[in-house]
C-alpha cells in the first residue's frame, strides 16, 4: 500500500509501497529500529509486543500496520525513557519487577493502559460487583495483566509495582471513581453480583474500601 | 503468511462487493484471523478491512433489547453500563475469554466467527476434514481433552470456542447481515451455525460476502445472570466447560425462569430449551437436575480423554442450579 503515514510516539514515519503483510511489531522493530517492542510469540499469547493504539492495549503482532494510519501509536519508548522515566517504570525499579527484562516493556504498556481501564470503571472476570469494580485487589490487578507472561515470574513484584501506581493515581482522583451507575432496570437483574452477595454484602450494599486485600474476595478459579 | 490484496472500505456496500470472491475475508479486529493467516491456515487473496464502517455503536431498540454495531469491541460491550445492567450474563461471558490486549481488538461479530481451537485444526500439516475437506479427522482417536461431545459427527468433533456467544445464545441473539446484492437478513443465533455433520468446513449459515453488521438483543430477563467457566488455567484459557444462565425463583422457592447454555462441549454454542423445560416450575430437587442432566447429555458422547466432559457438566448444571436456589433464599432473608 502506498503512502501509509504512521504515528508512532508523536512521531510521523512515511511508507512506500510497504508489504500488506507487515505487522506493527515488525514495522517497529525492522523498519524503525524501535526496538523496546519484543516478539515473544507472535502468536497474540505472550504480550512482550504489547503497545498502545489510541491509549488502548493491544498485541501488535496481531495487528497489520496498514490498518493504523492516523492513529496514535505508543511504544514503551513514548512512555518514558531512561531519563524520564514513566511513575510505572520507576516502579517496576523500585519493585525489582523483572529478572531478565524481555517482556518488561509488554508489562509496562499493559499496566499503564490497565491503570486507564479501572479509572474507567472497567469490570473484569474476576470482579465481585460489575457496577464498582475494584480494581485495587491484588487479584483484579493479576487477572488484568494476564495477558503478559514473564518466564522469570517476577509476577508478586509486578502486580506490586503495578498496585503502587495505580493507588497513588486513583487517590488523585478519588472523588470521579466508584460512582455507581443509577440505571433502574437492573433492580431484578441480580447477576451484576458474581458470586452471589454474602450476607454481609446484602446488609453493606456497595461497600467499596481501595486496600491491599489478598484475600479471595468473590474471585473464582 | 501468503500475499493478499489489501482494500479498504468505507461503507458496507462496498465491502459487500469487495468481498465477493470465494477467497476473499473481512478482516475487522484480526485477533483470530491473521493468527491463522499467519500458519496459512487461512489464506484470503483478498483481505477487506471493515473497520472504517460506522458500525461500532450500542443502541437501544423500541421494545427495549439492544442493537449492537459488529465492530464494537469486546472490551467496550463488556464495560457498556446497559449491559452491565441488564445483560450482565453478557458481560460475565466476554471477560471470561481472551486477555485485555485481545478483548481491545476483538469485535462482536468477529468473536461468534471464531474458528475452533482443535489442536489439529490448527496443525496444517496434518488431516483435518475442517480445514481440509475429506481428509480426514485424527482427533476423534486423538489429542481430545477439550473437544466436543455435542454435536459431532464422524467427521468432526472440534468444539466452539467461544464465551460471549454462548451468553448471546442464551439472550437470544439475532445477527443482522447485509448480502453482496445489497438485501439484509436477520439470522436467530440458533440458526446461524452448523452442525459438522460431513461438511465441518462450513461453520455458518452466512453465503460469500455476506457481512454481519449488528448483533441485537431481545429486551433483558429478569432473573440472576451468571457465567461459570471451567478451564485448566484461572484466566486466558479457552473452556472445558461453561455455562451461561439465567435464573429466576419466587418467593416459594420454584424456579420460574431456567435458561441455560453451554460453551465447551458442543460443536456450536450449546443450548437445550427442552432441558429449561424440565426444570421451569419445579424446586430444582435433585431428581429434577438429574433428570434434566440426562436430557442434556442424551446424545453426548466422549472419545476417550473428554470422556470426563459428561460428568463435568453434569456437576456444573447441579452447581449452578443449586447456587440460584441457596442464593434466592438467601436474598429474601437478608432482604
Amino acid at each position: 500500500m502506498s503512502n501509509l503515514t504512521l504515528t508512532i510516539n508523536q512521531q510521523d514515519y512515511q511508507f512506500d509501497n510497504l508489504d500488506s503483510r507487515t505487522t506493527l511489531l515488525d514495522v517497529c522493530r525492522h523498519h524503525l529500529q524501535i526496538t523496546g517492542p519484543k516478539k515473544g510469540c507472535d502468536h497474540g499469547q505472550c504480550g512482550a509486543c504489547t503497545m498502545l493504539v489510541n491509549g488502548r492495549r493491544i498485541n501488535a503482532c496481531l495487528a497489520l500496520a496498514v490498518m493504523y494510519d492516523g492513529d496514535e501509536i505508543t511504544t514503551i519508548e513514548g512512555i518514558g525513557m531512561p531519563d524520564s522515566l514513566s511513575d510505572l517504570q520507576q516502579a517496576f525499579k523500585d519493585h525489582d519487577a523483572f529478572q531478565c527484562g524481555y517482556c518488561t516493556p509488554g508489562q509496562i504498556c499493559s499496566a499503564t493502559a490497565l491503570i486507564d481501564e479501572i479509572k474507567q470503571n472497567w469490570p473484569s472476570y474476576v470482579t465481585t460487583d460489575l457496577q464498582q469494580p475494584d480494581g485495587l485487589l491484588l487479584q483484579e490487578i493479576a487477572e488484568r495483566m494476564s495477558g503478559n507472561l514473564c518466564r522469570c515470574s517476577a509476577y508478586p513484584n509486578i502486580i506490586n509495582a503495578i498496585h503502587q501506581v495505580l493507588s497513588e493515581q486513583l487517590s488523585e482522583q478519588s472523588s470521579t471513581i466508584h460512582t455507581a451507575s443509577n440505571l433502574t432496570d437492573s433492580a431484578y437483574i441480580t447477576g451484576i453480583w458474581s458470586p452471589p452477595p454474602s450476607e454481609t454484602q446484602l446488609g453493606k450494599q456497595s461497600v467499596n474500601t481501595p486496600s491491599i486485600n489478598s484475600e479471595n474476595k468473590g474471585a473464582r478459579s | 503468511m501468503k500475499r493478499f490484496e489489501y482494500i479498504r472500505a468505507l461503507e458496507p456496500q462496498q465491502a459487500v462487493m469487495f468481498a465477493t470472491p470465494t477467497d476473499a475475508s473481512f478482516i475487522a479486529g484480526g485477533t483470530n484471523l491473521l493468527d491463522l493467516m499467519k500458519f496459512e491456515i487461512e489464506t484470503p487473496i483478498k483481505l477487506v478491512d471493515i473497520n472504517r464502517l460506522e458500525l461500532e455503536s450500542i443502541e437501544i431498540t423500541a421494545d427495549g433489547g439492544l442493537r449492537i454495531g459488529t465492530l464494537v469491541t469486546n472490551s467496550d460491550l463488556a464495560a457498556h453500563p446497559t449491559v452491565i445492567a441488564n445483560y450482565p450474563v453478557l458481560s460475565r461471558a466476554i471477560l471470561a475469554g481472551a486477555t485485555g490486549q485481545l478483548r481491545n481488538k476483538a469485535t462482536t461479530g468477529g468473536n461468534l466467527l471464531q474458528r475452533t481451537r482443535c489442536y489439529y485444526f490448527y496443525q496444517p500439516d496434518s488431516p483435518c476434514n475442517k480445514r481440509k475437506p475429506g481428509s480426514g479427522c485424527p482427533a476423534i482417536n486423538g489429542e481430545n481433552r477439550l473437544l466436543a461431545i455435542l454435536g459431532i459427527s464422524d467427521s468432526c468433533i472440534a468444539q466452539h470456542p467461544s464465551d460471549m456467544a454462548v451468553a448471546m445464545r442464551l439472550l437470544d441473539a439475532t445477527v443482522e447481515t447485509l448480502k453482496t446484492d445489497g438485501s439484509t437478513r436477520q439470522i436467530a443465533l440458533k440458526d446461524f451455525y452448523c452442525l459438522p455433520k460431513d461438511t465441518p468446513h462450513i461453520e455458518t449459515v452466512l453465503e460469500t460476502g455476506e457481512l454481519i453488521t449488528h448483533v441485537t438483543l431481545p429486551a433483558p430477563i429478569k432473573g440472576m445472570h451468571t457465567y461459570d467457566k471451567v478451564r485448566d488455567r484461572a484466566s486466558y484459557a479457552f473452556a472445558v466447560v461453561s455455562c451461561a444462565a439465567v435464573i429466576d425463583v419466587d418467593d416459594s422457592g420454584k424456579l420460574t425462569t431456567v435458561r441455560l447454555a453451554f460453551g465447551g462441549i458442543g460443536t456450536q454454542p450449546w443450548r437445550d430449551e427442552n432441558v429449561e423445560a424440565i426444570l421451569t416450575g419445579t424446586d430444582g430437587n435433585d431428581d429434577v437436575i438429574t433428570a434434566a442432566a440426562d436430557l442434556l447429555l442424551k446424545e453426548a458422547k466422549g472419545n476417550g480423554q473428554n470422556d470426563f466432559k459428561i460428568p463435568l457438566t453434569r456437576r456444573l448444571l447441579k452447581q449452578v442450579i443449586q447456587r440460584a436456589l441457596a442464593s434466592r433464599s438467601l436474598a429474601s432473608k437478608g432482604a
